[in-house]
């Protein structure tokens, strides 16, 4: 019993985490057709950033508003200079580019960062919190990661559904053309689809992080189990993102709590085929299969 | 009033306009009629800038605009009602009549709402369905309504006949032309259908192969057995 719970807690927590960074593939998959593997390496870099500010001695929630600042910036420049230049051509060109993003930005962070593992800090406890004389599995930063998220989730919901900056960046996601012919300035959109989907992902990037150890490689993982998440939710529907975050953290989580530890990728691939090959459009789909 | 001059514009080696020029007058339809491929598309495509064009000019109430992005074509009071689907089906009516509206002055007036509901009372009911729900009709009287929040002194449609039953290609050509004459709107009126065109134009316009083969009154086009014969098909 108090297995099952603690293996149900570490799941939410692990499930919160890839729905944010399966969100952030969502958001730029949507609107632009691309897949950004970049965004492993894009959020270690900004993680490494706050990493710097702790270590000169500022407080952990400065290092984190910065690296969520400087995630929203690296996502601008990132749309602006490497995808903008391929946009209008095959969309496999900018997935090769972000192939490429990727390998740029680890040997840039092994150069400047270093590369070797270092202790990254968090601002709550990481020991299970008691409850009735037992010690369960949901540790001070595992709560804040959770609340973290789900605030994210509710601002963007917020932001695309209530506002008409949302509906614009909604508009240029689904019919550019129109979106243009209506006055919509849709490349600033995707511009500002792109810086908002990397802050989510140094969001998922700091989360992972705390209380733990970064490296220049720490985040490759993340982007392999947020795309199964992504493609769990149907890979268009950011609310699918979120619920295939969490049924991939808790199935991950109960594999390595039940079967062994050693076995969570091989099972994140297994998940990964099964949707596919039964419900291609994803778990939530209505339509037929999805063409990619 | 809306001046093409020497409008020309391709698609590589393709020529789909060819040194184009007429007048659409205010407060007139003017039909652009024409076979498959004559270009049609193309014109209203070269004149919103959505497409590039080579030689020519565009002139909107004495201003420029041919070098204007299609994104600022509704801060011009132009609006482009394009082929085919021009409803972004995952937003709600509301959302995409909401977005007519963001494209001129940035705000919504709920009284622009509400004049586009009165025009077309279907819409009003279905305002927070999903506009993918709607019929084929039901569509065009969006994209026209959400058009129509803009404010636009200018109105180019696409073929909005195409696939709609006869009484409901009546009745919104009918409310067009009831728009044309109280807000005074410069209207071209793309269409296949040259008949029911003709019916409520002003003016016409007769393109073949990228070029103007006829420009006269609509009574005067309708008149011309050769020309129907040879161009419109009816
Ligand atoms: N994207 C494109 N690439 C290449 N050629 C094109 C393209 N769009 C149109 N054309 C060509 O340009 C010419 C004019 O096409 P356009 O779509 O303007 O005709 P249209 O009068 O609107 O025809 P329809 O009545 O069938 O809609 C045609 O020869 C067409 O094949
Ligand atoms: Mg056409």
């Amino acid at each position: 019993m108090q297995q099952l719970l603690n293996t149900a807690l570490g799941g939410l927590t692990l499930g919160m985490v890839y729905a944010a960074f399966a969100l952030a593939l969502v958001l730029i998959w949507r609107s632009t057709r691309v897949v950004n593997f970049a965004q492993a390496p894009m959020a270690m870099v900004t993680t490494f950033i706050a990493l710097v500010i702790v270590d000169a001695g500022h407080s952990y929630w400065l290092a984190f508003a910065a690296a969520l600042a400087s995630g929203l910036v690296l996502g601008a420049v990132v749309e602006r200079v490497v995808i903008r230049p391929v946009e209008g051509g095959p969309e496999i060109n900018a997935v090769i580019l972000t192939l490429g993003l990727f390998i740029v930005l680890h040997a840039l962070a092994a150069v400047v960062f270093g590369n070797r593992y270092r202790s990254f800090p968090a601002p709550f406890g990481v020991r299970g919190i008691e409850v009735g004389g037992t010690t369960i599995a949901l540790t001070g930063f595992g709560i804040f990661t959770i609340l973290a998220v789900l605030a994210t989730m509710g601002l963007l919901l917020l932001l695309f559904q209530r506002t008409d900056i949302g509906l614009r960046m909604r508009a240029s996601a689904f019919n550019p053309e129109v979106a243009r012919l209506l006055g919509v300035r849709v490349g600033r959109m995707l511009t500002l689809g792109w810086a908002l989907a990397s802050l989510v992902g140094s969001l998922a990037g700091l989360l992972i992080a705390g209380g733990s150890l970064v490296h220049p490689g720490y985040m490759d993982s993340v982007v392999v189990y947020g795309f199964v998440a992504a493609v769990l939710g149907g890979l268009d529907s950011p609310f699918g993102a979120v619920v295939g975050g969490l049924l991939l953290g808790l199935a991950l989580s109960f594999v390595s709590g039940y079967v062994g530890s050693q076995l969570v990728a091989l099972a994140a691939l297994v998940i990964l085929m099964l949707v596919l090959v039964l419900r291609p459009g994803g778990l939530f789909a209505q339509t037929a299969a999805r063409r990619v | 009033m809306l001046t093409v001059t020497d409008l020309t514009a391709g698609y590589g080696p393709v020529r789909a306009l060819d040194g184009v020029s007429f007048t659409a007058e205010r407060g007139q339809v003017t039909a652009v009629l024409g076979a498959n491929g004559a270009g049609k598309t193309t014109l209203l495509r070269t004149i919103s800038g959505l497409h590039r064009a080579e030689r020519g000019s565009v002139d909107l109430d004495g201003e420029r605009l041919d070098r204007v992005a299609a994104d600022r074509m509704p801060a011009r009071g132009l609006a482009h009602v394009p082929e085919g689907r021009g409803v972004i089906t995952e937003l709600t009516v509301e959302e995409n009549l909401r977005l007519g509206a963001l494209g001129r002055t940035g705000r919504l007036d709920p009284a622009d709402l509400e004049r586009v509901y009165g025009l077309f009372p279907v819409l009003a009911d279905r305002r927070a369905a999903t506009a993918h729900v709607l019929s084929g009709g039901e569509r065009q009287m969006l994209v026209v309504g959400r058009a129509l929040m803009a404010r636009p002194t200018t109105l180019l449609l696409d073929e909005p006949s195409l696939g709609l039953a006869p009484r409901i290609v009546a009745q919104i050509f009918e409310l067009l032309r009831g728009l044309v004459e109280s807000e005074s709107l410069t209207v071209l009126l793309v269409e296949q259908n040259a008949r029911s065109a003709l019916s409520i134009a002003h003016h016409g316009v007769v393109l073949n192969l990228g070029r103007v083969v006829a420009d006269d009154d609509a009574d005067a086009l309708a008149a011309d057995d050769q020309l129907r014969h040879a161009y419109l098909g009816f």
